[in-house]
């Protein structure tokens, strides 16, 4: 039988005018650091240099937190909470106004496929500051008593996989919530933070409420560590998430972590399996993989292992791997070269250990970065590639026989921040579902988000929630715990 | 000859048994008037790490039973301790030197803490679960659930409201809890134990340890089966420690103003969302 090919369909990079270079954003201007140093930042999936942005360092903390204080104290908090709320409505349309241009920007600094970021990561970013705008002034409807009061400066620190819509889960609720920011993006990812700091200077907010800050580690343990912090608001991996409490473990400042996750995507005999091989590829190749809650670890009922395998290798084979600028392309690049190397890092110990490899044929493009979708079967639960995050498109493959042992399996685990269930009947997705040590779950889906949906994990994948009336709470202070 | 009165061995509750501390150590308690009161039991790390299993094995039960259930025992609980009043009271003037009033004061509002938290574990889901609006078929919720097992280190005094205003959250959200009793006014605690054996609670929802605190709670900040700790009884100094090594496994750790509040029930639990499809 003869097919058709897909012919490419690239979106045109004219609309991105992205800069030689960016300073910092303090005060509501872009300053060069005091001490001049810059990085590069380039586009994974070709290797080439997109731009050279500022590295703060101590001293431009130091100026960015001022900065957010005083607009804390001077400006922000002294706002009408209608106003403030304005502001935010702002925000979310000029975002709807330049969505193309922050899709291509994140596609090209991230290497995410553009059809993503069009339709996922730029609509749920302006989404969420259009859902937290109108929270601003409804805040003593949000369950913390009814007085509800800000925290002061919050310190919010970000990962690449997702680089604007992790911005906007930050700032959004912070800004609603009353308080100020500084924020650092990641240090691969950080040109759609920039270009959003020129969105609130087009929305007229006021100076210094939103300070952003691009560095690297050095740069974020500074700001954790700054002691004009109020509270530390964190998405990335559990080992920093962890450094993270013990640097704050001596303070008063309180913090949310997002971190990582294993999620078990779990298929019971009687699942739709057409539909949940749809829910498994979304799951775990999604974003590259590069999903905190990505559906890792697949777990099948026994008897319908073989089909579901099967199934999913074919599935898989149709996956369109490459130019993440093509509007057809399923998977991108992997947004850097020491991710790639975690991820064959990791992989490799499964095939040490034992397990299957297998991925499609597939032509990898020679520059940039880039990993094909990978299955291994025969994984058992000790091996590494069914305990570590891998943060790629690698999907390891175990089996149950009966309910009660898919859950124990799924629950064996250090993370406990998403899951999924595939089945038909209702009784059981939600037995399942109540037994499932996880944040999210999904049920006969997977990967969905939104800003009125709480988002966070149990366990070692964290503390607190982010979206929805829950994850607002966590940037308001409370009156039942003790004043420290 | 007056007659010679019959003193109690104040001993450990672990799994719903009354063990003395496997280390064979005790320690003494002198009352207010510097007279001695008794030889509790001073809790090893193996004592500790027993009532962690113990906890543990016990979580499942507690946190699936109803909520109406869980309600009724707490609630069963306040029943007992009304009965056995006169002898917290006497405890307490005993131990922290109070009037009899204001023993009576506290034995009263440390039973009226029990009613008050039973009645919220039927209602936690509806006053802070949801529903969500998200844009798209979906139907989706939120709603709590319990941590898992909760160590608690209560208040020195007032002794046995700072037991019960600790204790009775942790355990209508569905947790099990380990609680250090304070170590110069344990009594109390250990007197609630005995409540807490004739009322309906499942052996190892509760396990109380007296002993040494500045001993115990490096165990307990290290200890991975601990989900969360409410450091009430600890000192600043000790609650650093503590915050320090139990970011290990990401301890929940939480200090409260002295006042009842849901979110002494809800800070030990997490809040679980689920979605799925709207469609034929």
């Amino acid at each position: 039988m003869s097919s058709f090919e897909y012919a490419s369909a690239p979106e045109s990079k004219a609309i991105a005018n992205i800069a030689s270079s960016y300073g910092l954003f303090i005060g509501g201007k872009f300053v060069e650091p005091k001490k001049g140093k810059s990085f590069n930042t380039i586009n994974p999936a070709t290797e080439e240099l997109l731009s050279k942005v500022g590295y703060a360092d101590k001293l431009d903390i130091d100026a960015a937190v001022k900065s957010a204080r005083s607009a804390f104290t001077k400006v922000w908090s002294k706002l009408p909470a209608k106003e403030r709320g304005k502001y935010l409505y702002r925000i979310a349309r000029i975002l709807q106004e330049r969505a193309r241009e922050f899709a291509v920007v994140e596609t090209l600094d991230n290497g995410k496929p553009i059809r993503e970021s069009r339709d996922t990561d730029i609509p749920l970013a302006a989404a969420h500051f259009f859902y937290h705008a109108g929270w601003a002034d409804k805040l003593e409807y949000a369950g913390v008593g009814n007085k509800p009061k800000p925290l002061g400066v919050v310190g919010q620190i970000i990962p690449w996989n997702f680089p604007l819509l992790m911005l906007a889960w930050k700032i959004a609720p912070a800004l609603a919530a009353g308080n100020t920011v500084v924020l650092k993006p990641a240090e691969t990812t950080p040109l759609t933070a920039l270009l959003f700091a020129q969105v609130c200077q087009q929305a007229g907010l006021p100076d210094g409420v939103v300070n952003i800050v691009t560095g690297d580690g050095i740069t974020g343990a500074a700001l954790v560590n700054h002691p004009d912090i109020n509270k530390i608001a964190f998405t990335g991996s559990t080992e920093v998430g962890k450094a993270i409490a013990r640097s704050i473990s001596a303070t008063k400042k309180s913090a949310t972590l997002e971190l990582g996750g294993k999620a078990a995507n779990i298929v019971f005999e009687d699942a739709a399996i057409d539909e949940a091989i749809e829910g498994i590829v979304n799951g775990i190749f999604f974003n590259q993989g590069h999903v905190c809650c990505a559906g890792s670890r697949l777990l099948i009922q026994e008897n319908v292992s073989d089909e579901v395998i099967e199934k999913l290798k074919k599935r898989m084979s149709l996956i369109r791997v490459g130019d993440p600028m093509d509007k057809n392309t399923d998977l991108g690049a992997i947004n850097s070269k020491e991710q790639l190397k975690r991820i064959h890092e990791i992989s490799n110990t499964g095939d040490a250990e034992g397990a299957n490899r297998w991925s499609p044929e597939c032509k990898l493009p020679a520059k940039g970065y880039w990993y094909p979708p990978t299955i291994f079967t025969g994984v058992s639960q000790s091996h590494r590639i069914a305990r570590d995050e891998i943060f790629g498109p690698v999907l390891s493959v175990l089996t149950f026989r009966t309910p009660a042992e898919g859950i124990e399996k799924a629950n064996n685990s250090m993370y406990g921040l998403s899951a999924g269930i595939w089945s038909d009947k209702g009784a059981k997705i939600l037995w399942a579902a109540k037994q499932l040590k996880a944040g999210v779950i999904w049920a006969n889906t997977f990967n969905k988000f939104d800003p009125a949906s709480p988002f966070g994990g149990y366990k070692e994948s964290g503390w607190g929630r982010e979206g929805g009336r829950h994850g607002l709470a966590g940037y308001l202070a409370s009156d039942a715990k003790a004043s420290k | 000859m007056s007659r010679l009165d019959i003193n109690k061995t104040y001993k450990l509750f672990i799994a719903g048994a009354f063990p003395r501390s496997e280390s064979g150590r005790v320690y003494e308690i002198k009352g207010a008037n510097k007279k001695f009161i008794a030889n509790p039991a001073m809790a090893s790390r193996k004592d500790l790490r027993d009532s962690v299993v113990a906890a543990k094995a016990a979580q499942s039960g507690w946190a699936n039973a109803t909520a109406f259930n869980r309600g009724q025992i707490l609630y069963r609980i306040a029943e007992i301790m009304q009965g056995r009043s006169e002898q917290f009271v006497d405890e307490i003037c005993a131990l922290e030197g109070v009037s009899n009033k204001a023993a009576k004061i506290q034995v009263a509002e440390a039973i009226d803490t029990w009613v008050w938290y039973s009645g919220w574990c039927d209602k936690l889901s509806s006053v802070t679960g949801s529903l969500n609006q998200v844009s798209g078929p979906f139907y989706n919720f939120t709603t709590p659930e319990p941590l898992g097992v909760v160590a608690i280190f209560a208040e020195s005094k007032p002794s046995l409201l700072g037991v019960v205003r600790t204790l009775a959250p942790v355990l209508a959200g569905g947790n099990t809890a380990v609680l250090i009793a304070s170590e110069s006014y344990p009594l109390a605690a250990i007197t609630l134990s005995e409540a807490l054996a004739t009322s309906d609670i499942p052996g190892g929802v509760v396990n109380i340890l007296t002993g040494k605190t500045a001993e115990l709670a490096p165990w307990v900040a290290s200890h991975m089966e601990i989900d969360g700790v409410d450091v009430a009884g600890l000192s600043k100094k000790q609650e650093e420690e503590l915050k320090l090594v139990g970011a290990d496994n990401l301890k929940r750790v939480f200090r409260f103003a002295p006042t009842n509040n849901p979110e002494r029930i809800l800070s030990f639990m997490e809040q679980k969302t689920v979605w799925h499809p709207i469609g034929l």
